[in-house]
């Protein structure tokens, strides 16, 4: 059974905004019976002031993409054309207090609706797998190289496994799976070379920046505390930043962690490596001596 | 993983194919075994030879579910256990054979040995299904070549309940001069399994699913079938499976084997009966609801019913918060992003393959129960169909009819 959060059972039992609006400015229609969910979402936009007057949708699927369309609707009530095309389906994700890793993708659902019936509403064509550039990765749920760059990126995903639970793509047969590696390989290597522009303050110039200082140890402590502690945490343990000296990195481990064998080993393979792919390749990370 | 709290009873269970509760008498047969008599039966004191005897009775009471001999029943861990030493083993057993045949149907237990064969560089034929889930015997007889060693079908498929004509398929097999195993985790204790009539060489029990606990299993091994083991170590079931013995385990199969064999009337009859009530029930209340499997030759608990138009897993979860267990050929309840290669095998539409539920009962199923899951699960198809994209007016328009 999937560990859901109060709100997605709860977005999933009362779904706030169900249905079809009559007069609709925008429509946006994602999915398929084939792939096991689809989002019609509906709009009514003021075309004067360009806002979201109205939301509400019609949804096929598992309890999560019921939820994602819901808190969907409930998020751009209200708001302007330009707020609403800056949601991304992390922001989806957050509404409902997070989704299981594996069902992100109704996250990624949403974001597309929306997307749909905004470009619907703008008068532009939505394009069609025809007349796309992009070729299809993915063929048993017709998954295109564009979307799987798109939420590579947006995502900050690392694994074959991830891109499948955003996107779906190599869910099927697996026989995308090679495929899938070398777009991951290739985007990788891409945010390597631009690793500076994940400062804040820096993704408008996408292009390699020597970092100072005070930059890198703050891009050090937001990884170990959202990208490391977090996770550790699930098992009982903890870990701080203890002291950043030039390209060592000392840390202290907390909780169950701090009577683990296999903390060091912990220490070296997660951390350092974390660390060397986003901060700097000659980063040494060590334990704090002091217990 | 967090931890969710455990939901106490009251609960409507229908989810017996996945596993099943331990009949009270099996409990209170497998506790002195725990505490009193917890000899090892290998020992050559007093204190473990009484514990021996045990596990004979309980392998006599297994022997006569099944109709065999004593001696050819050999106690596993579980169902999974069991197919694994049968087809691995059968194998072993035959080095000059390298062609396995099995069905696309079959439970991931064979279907994951089939991948395994595969990657040591046998050849496997997956036998194809129909829309009702049965095999062509005419197209085994014609996979049969002389490089085959064994062919593996299940007695009963787990999701829909269709029974394979075993029979037949062992008289082919006899014919032919290859072995065969089947998987009975599904049809053990339900239907009866006479191993004196049935051209069977390897059959696969779990006990969990016939009211003994989990970690209990059996392999039926005919007498005379030439068969590596698979857990090696010391000399316990004749040195056809090492490991001390599960003695509580093996107690209270014996005894779930039993209670079995004398409520084989009440699941070929009050059970059935049931099932047919809740089946008849949801299909006449519930439009464009379609039955999965072979109506006429299933095993007497199980139904499984594509509901049309919607999502199985949202299905579970209202019919969880209504207390009511039951399971799902949905993509988000099967662990991948596709539904159940059973019903894809079927050749299901998606249109209601993703809304398959399955409703598995059991000798504790009461009539009440059955009455309530018809009385919840209309409210709850009609609630998600109402926010389907594809249950459209039309489509609503044609139901209104059928319900006139």
């Amino acid at each position: 059974m999937w560990n859901y959060t109060n709100s997605v059972i709860d977005h999933f039992t009362n779904p706030r905004n169900v249905g079809e609006i009559e007069d609709a400015n925008a429509v946006g229609e994602v999915g398929s019976l084939a792939c096991g969910d689809a989002l019609k979402l509906f709009l009514k936009i003021d075309p004067a002031s360009k806002k979201i007057v109205d939301a509400k949708f019609k949804t096929f699927g598992c309890a999560s993409a019921i939820a994602s369309a819901s808190a969907l609707t409930e998020m751009v009530k209200g708001i302007t054309l330009e707020e609403a095309g800056k949601i991304t389906n992390d922001d989806i994700a957050k509404f409902l207090g997070g989704l299981p890793e594996q069902k992100m993708h109704c996250s990624v659902m949403g974001r597309e609706a929306l997307e749909a019936a905004l470009s619907s509403f703008s008068g532009e064509e939505v394009k069609k797998h025809t007349e796309n550039e992009s070729p299809i990765i993915c063929k048993c749920f017709w998954v295109d190289e564009d979307k799987i760059r798109r939420n590579i990126r947006e995502n900050h995903l690392t694994t074959v496994e991830q891109i499948t639970n955003y996107t779906k793509a190599g869910g099927g047969c697996g026989g995308c799976l090679p495929d899938l590696d070398r777009i991951l390989r290739e985007e990788m290597a891409r945010a390597g070379a631009t690793a500076g522009s994940r400062i804040p303050g820096d993704t408008e110039t996408g292009k390699p920046k020597k970092m100072t200082t005070i930059q890198k140890i703050a891009l050090i402590q937001k990884i170990i505390s959202e990208e490391i502690a977090q996770p550790m945490r699930n098992d009982g343990g903890d870990i701080e930043l203890v002291d950043v000296d030039g390209n060592r990195v000392i840390v202290r481990l907390k909780g169950a962690c701090s009577h683990c064998m296999g903390a060091s080993a912990t220490l070296q393979h997660l951390v350092q490596q974390k660390l060397r792919e986003r901060v700097s390749p000659d980063i040494e990370v060590e334990e704090a001596r002091d217990a | 993983m967090t931890s969710s709290p455990v939901v106490t009873p009251p609960l409507i269970y229908f989810d017996n194919n996945a596993t099943c509760a331990v009949a009270p008498e099996v409990i209170e047969a497998m506790m002195p075994f725990f505490d009193k008599f917890y000899g090892n039966a290998s020992s050559m004191h007093f204190f473990g030879g009484q514990v021996a005897k045990h596990i004979e009775h309980a392998r006599a009471e297994v022997a006569a579910l099944l109709n065999c001999a004593p001696e050819e029943i050999v106690f596993t861990s579980c169902g999974t256990e069991s197919d694994n030493h049968a087809i691995r083993g059968a194998f072993e057993a035959l080095p000059e054979k390298k062609h396995f045949i099995t069905t696309k149907v079959e439970h991931p237990a064979v279907l994951s040995v089939g991948k395994y064969l595969t990657g040591k560089g046998y050849s496997v034929t997956q036998l194809p299904v129909d829309k009702q889930g049965n095999i062509d015997l005419h197209e085994l007889k014609t996979a049969i070549t002389p490089e085959t060693g064994l062919v593996s079908i299940m007695f009963a498929n787990n999701e829909t309940g269709t029974l394979f004509p075993i029979e037949e398929i062992g008289a082919i097999c006899r014919e032919k001069g290859v072995l065969l195993h089947t998987d009975a985790v599904q049809a053990a204790g339900k239907i009866p399994l006479d191993m004196k009539k049935l051209p069977v060489d390897l059959l696969s029990i779990s006990g969990h699913k016939l009211h003994a606990p989990k970690g209990i299993g059996v392999l039926y091994v005919r007498r005379g079938t030439r068969l590596h083991p698979f857990m090696i170590g010391g000399h316990q079931e004749r040195s056809r499976r090492a490991g001390t013995e599960n003695v509580p385990y093996i107690v209270g199969l014996g005894k779930a084997c039993r209670l079995a064999i004398n409520a084989m009337f009440e699941e070929n009859n009050r059970v059935r009966t049931l099932r047919d009530k809740l089946e008849k029930g949801l299909m006449e209340k519930i439009p464009f609801s379609y039955l999965n499997g072979n109506p006429h030759w299933r095993i007497p608990n199980t139904t499984n019913i594509g509901f049309e138009f919607i999502e199985g897993e949202a299905i579970l979860l209202h019919l969880s918060a209504a207390g009511i267990a039951a399971s799902s050929g949905s993509a988000c309840t099967s662990g991948s992003l596709e539904p159940s290669h059973v019903l894809m095998a079927m050749g299901v539409p998606f249109s209601y393959a993703h809304g398959s539920t399955r409703f598995s009962l059991s000798r504790f199923t009461t009539e009440a129960e059955v009455d309530y899951v018809l009385s919840v699960m209309p409210g709850i198809v009609d609630k998600l169909r109402d926010m389907s994209p594809f249950y459209t007016q039309e489509i609503r328009k044609q139901a209104k009819a059928f319900q006139h």
